[in-house]
């Protein structure tokens, strides 16, 4: 089967993909893109988080097929160019990176949560990052991590949607 | 097709690179880990990433039966499959077939008896991981299924905790022959300690019995690497490990090559917590690439990794605690049963460290200790953060609390009056020779201000009941308790076993700038120690830009990541080669300068002396030499403990540390919130405070995860919550607010004074947890984890 996508705005078409491989497979084995994570491939962990046309999900769970025609954006299209997104510079900056299997998903769901978010309460923080497992570093610095990134984004205009 | 691009021609994508970043910071501070950048953007390789457009995707067939004869296997089928290049049996093993890490007791692939649930068997090679799948499910084979033997008092022919009572152990004839799992016997250790008067008697006596359920390190980087042949009969291994060297060892004997021709690289490592002390893919993967002289990849699923790692032992325990009237403790009897499963892994270790240490930091002047660790058809154990103390402490703390309530005082007062400290002598007859500062930590602890108590007026926000946002309470059978628990624990590898490490450092001038490349075979796993080892560079060598070298096995062994000891143990040879660098450069100065100093320093990219200020730059000092300087760093040694009293300097260093837990308890519902999980712990000196209290947190988190949720469920010798769908870690959620009092007392024994840091929490905060149940319920809750029904008795 073949597959075309958008992949961090850059069309990507794959040939030869077995229906059963799932949306992670490709992205990991197919397109050269292991940033997102195999941690448990059954959507338990959210070390596969991606943005599959604007809503986060677990790669993992998505056939390969079910991708066709789709925006995604995982890990490696969260920089620009020129510098890391304030949410990866705060993960380091905090020490929220340990061994950082779990970073890429905890990145794409912190980004998705500061989009919808402007300054989310730390039961908020708690509740959307709630399918992120991490085994380092009992998530305290992890809240650090996105409290500062929360607090260095720019105030946003009331009722403006991200 | 987009496909990633090699970079030679047997070399990986995703193979290690330098780790090289432009910040500043010697030790005591907290620079940016020279792997953040690539972590955060996903650019980081870990050994599931590794990629070559010729490789192979290997897959292990496992037994389904705990116990078994296999009468025949059968691959034609399996062979046959398009796509399938290889399947291979115990008949093709090169070498020995036969591994371990203390006992070579372990098949490499099983020949004629499988012992557990998930042993190996065979290995298909394909060139898509489903088509090798589906290969070995085609592998026939041919099972004679035995009954299996899953407890360990059983394996040993001692039924009851009766029997054990009633006779002395030292007499009792251990039944080697019961059932036996290996030819041998099932008792792989026991451990005797006998200190003062076996028949001291005391005012207040206390008994208990005690379980602890087998929990997982569940890192979250599967089981994974890369083979590559190297076309001349050996080969090239990347993986996921904590100790390049004890691997190479194992594979050598496996697959019948010589050290030289079988060299191993870390690859990215997703976590260890001590599942990746044993192989793993190594000789499987290798053997598949050696047969088929293609590389090999394997990585398992979240299910396989569940039967591809040691877990930490289930264990047993009966303690017996006396006291005076007026709060001493007199004496501590206990046997301990550590269900070692069916190989021995680091059973032997863990039963040294459950044994010595397992009355806690407490002064007692009559003790016996029988600590057993024992062959079962249950998964194997081994290695997990805390190795051994973690059970232990969880017995002893609760008999801290139930003896002191028999007493009439409080649990905290009840500790410090029986506190360990400097100059105190342990029950295996070690004194100890610094800091021990039990009283100070509780008192801390018991000086932090509480979290605020939820009054009938505020708002509920359910996220912070038990139960969560399942919505379960607003508060209606809702009950506050707040436990203490305090522990030590020994750093390094004990009991004569001489763990050196390894480190070689380099400095050249670069474009007139120094550039100091360290190059170790010490697992990054995590924690941190590629930063720990650029600030020890930095601070001794005044040099800021630091290179760390792939960690490979062309520089000799940096030990174990293991034991809390890497900061210790690398960090000294790390320190050392520094040393030795600048005595060269150093010389090369004074050389230069055509005369001598008593005083020479490295600052700055400057040697310094007292009297004369910047005498030249180091770059100058180096011109176009190149000094390089390899050095082992040894810590002190330490002694076997007697096999009959169980007397010895058996450790090398102590890791002392408190916890304070406040929970609020669904006492109609079983459910448990913890509100706040307080530590204190004596770090020594904080080289990287931030990644030390990393290591605190993290610890505290896996030690809570015990306590409430995390254990392996096995029946009949089957593992029967082999996913994260039901073996629970803590969530986000789940894990609250970790307060921490960090203390600093130098240890004169140690590079820096500094002390392991990353096991102790994890041995302290499950049973300040447990306690904190207790204290809410009133129930005795003798088993962790403790569970809705233990809590609500349904």
């Amino acid at each position: 089967m073949r597959i075309k996508t958008t992949v961090n705005g850059q069309p990507h078409e794959v040939d030869d993909v077995w229906e059963g491989e799932s949306l992670l497979y490709v992205l990991r084995e197919r397109m050269g893109l292991p940033g997102s994570k195999n941690a448990c491939e059954q959507g338990e962990c959210g070390s596969c988080t991606v943005y599959l046309d604007g809503v986060t999900a677990c790669a993992c769970l998505i056939a390969g097929g079910q991708a066709e025609g789709c925006d995604i954006v995982t890990v490696e299209g969260l920089a620009s160019e020129e510098a890391l997104h304030p949410v990866q510079q705060a993960f380091i900056e905090a020490g929220a990176v340990q061994c950082g299997f779990c970073t890429p998903g905890l990145l794409v769901q912190t980004h998705d949560l500061l989009e919808r978010t402007e300054r989310p309460s730390d039961p908020e923080i708690r509740e959307a990052l709630a399918g992120n497992l991490c085994r380092c570093t009992g998530y305290e610095k992890i809240l650090d991590a996105v409290r500062l990134a929360a607090n260095r984004q720019p105030e946003r205009p009331a009722g403006s949607a991200p | 097709m987009t496909t990633p691009t090699k970079t030679s021609p047997r070399t990986p994508t995703g193979a290690p690179r330098q780790l090289e970043n432009e910040d500043k910071g010697g030790i005591g501070t907290n620079p940016q880990r020279p792997d953040a950048t690539l972590k955060v953007t996903g650019e980081f390789a870990y050994s599931s990433d590794l990629w070559m457009d010729d490789m192979l995707w290997g897959v292990t067939l496992r037994s389904p039966h705990p116990f078994a004869r296999i009468r025949a296997v059968n691959i034609g089928e399996a062979l046959a499959t398009p796509g399938v290049f290889a399947v291979l049996t115990a008949d093709d093993v090169p070498g020995k077939n036969v591994y371990g890490l203390e006992l070579s007791d372990q098949p490499v692939l099983a020949r004629d008896i499988v012992r557990y649930q998930g042993e190996a068997i065979a290995l298909v090679a394909a060139d898509h991981p489903e088509i090798a799948r589906q290969a070995a499910k085609r592998i026939r084979v041919d099972y004679e299924v035995w009954e299996p033997v899953t407890d360990a008092r059983e394996a040993l022919g001692h039924p009851t905790w009766n029997r054990l009572h009633d006779d002395n152990a030292e007499d009792v004839e251990l039944s080697r022959s019961a059932a036996p799992i290996h030819p041998k016997g099932n008792l792989v250790r026991h451990l005797k300690i006998r200190k003062g008067d076996p028949d001291a008697e005391a005012d207040v006596v206390v008994e208990g019995t005690y379980s602890v359920g087998m929990q997982d390190q569940a890192f979250l980087g599967p089981e994974s690497g890369l083979a590559v042949p190297d076309g001349q009969g050996g080969i090239d291994l990347y993986v996921a490990t904590q100790w390049l060297h004890v691997d190479q060892r194992q594979m050598c004997t496996a697959l019948g090559l010589a050290p030289e021709q079988v060299r191993l690289t870390l690859s990215g490592v997703g976590g260890a917590f001590g599942g990746r002390e044993d192989l793993s893919m190594h000789v499987h993967g290798s053997m598949l690439a050696l047969h088929t002289g293609k590389p090999v990849k394997m990585v398992y699923n979240r299910e396989e990794s569940f039967f591809g790692h040691v877990h930490r032992h289930p264990c047993e325990m009966r303690y017996e605690h006396g006291a005076s009237a007026d709060g001493k403790l007199v004496f501590v009897n206990c046997d301990i049963y550590f269900d070692g499963g069916a190989y021995a892994s680091s059973t032997p270790a863990v039963v040294g460290n459950g044994g010595t240490m397992g009355i806690g930091p407490y002064v007692v002047p009559n003790v016996r200790i029988d600590a057993y660790g024992v062959y079962t058809n249950n998964p194997p154990c081994g290695a997990m953060r805390g190795f051994g103390s973690v059970q232990t402490a969880y017995a002893y703390e609760a008999q801290m609390d139930l003896v002191a309530a028999e007493l009439g005082m409080d649990p905290v007062d009840f500790r410090v009056l029986n506190a360990m400290e400097e100059g105190s002598v342990t029950p295996h007859g070690q004194v100890i020779d610094s800091a021990a500062p039990v009283e100070d930590l509780l008192r801390r602890l018991q000086a932090m201000p509480l979290p605020a108590t939820r009054s009938e007026d505020d708002a509920v926000d359910v996220r912070s009941m038990p139960g969560g946002v399942s919505n379960t309470t607003h508060g209606e059978g809702v009950r506050r308790g707040v436990g203490y628990a305090v522990t030590y624990k020994n750093v390094a590898f004990s009991e004569g076993f001489d763990d050196y490490s390894t480190a070689r450092v380099q400095i050249q001038a670069v474009n007139g700038e120094p550039v100091v490349v360290v190059h170790t075979a010490a697992a990054e796993v995590g924690q941190g120690l590629v930063t720990i080892e650029q600030q020890i560079c930095r601070s001794e060598l005044g040099v800021d830009n630091v290179i760390v070298h792939p960690k490979n096995t062309e520089v000799g062994s940096g030990g174990s990541t293991s034991a809390s000891r890497q900061t210790y143990m690398t960090g000294g040879a790390v320190k050392l080669a520094c040393e030795a660098v600048r005595d060269r450069v150093v010389t090369l100065a004074q050389e230069k300068a055509g005369r001598t100093w008593g005083d020479l320093a490295m600052v700055d990219g400057v040697l310094v002396s007292e009297s004369d200020g910047a005498v030249m730059s180091i770059a100058e000092a180096l011109g176009d030499d190149i000094v390089n300087e390899t050095r082992e760093h040894h810590h002190r040694p330490t002694q076997e403990i007697d096999p009959e009293t169980g007397q010895g300097f058996a450790h090398v260093q102590y890791s002392f540390s408190a916890h304070r837990a406040v929970v609020d308890v669904d006492i109609d519902l079983g459910l448990v919130k913890v509100v706040e999980l307080a530590c204190s712990q004596d770090v020594g000196r904080a080289l990287n405070p931030q990644a030390v209290i990393g290591q605190i947190q993290g610890g505290s988190t896996q030690g809570m995860g015990l306590a409430l949720m995390e254990e392996i469920v096995i029946k009949d010798g089957k593992i029967r919550n082999s996913s994260f769908t039901d073996y629970l870690i803590p969530t986000i959620l789940d894990t609250p607010p970790m307060p921490i009092e960090m203390i600093e007392n130098a240890d004169p024994h140690a590079p820096y004074g500094l002390r392991g840091v990353g096991e102790a929490p994890t041995i302290s905060s499950g049973p300040a947890v447990t306690a904190a149940i207790r204290q809410a319920t009133g129930l005795a809750l003798t088993r962790v984890p403790v569970r809705p029904e233990h809590i609500t008795g349904m």
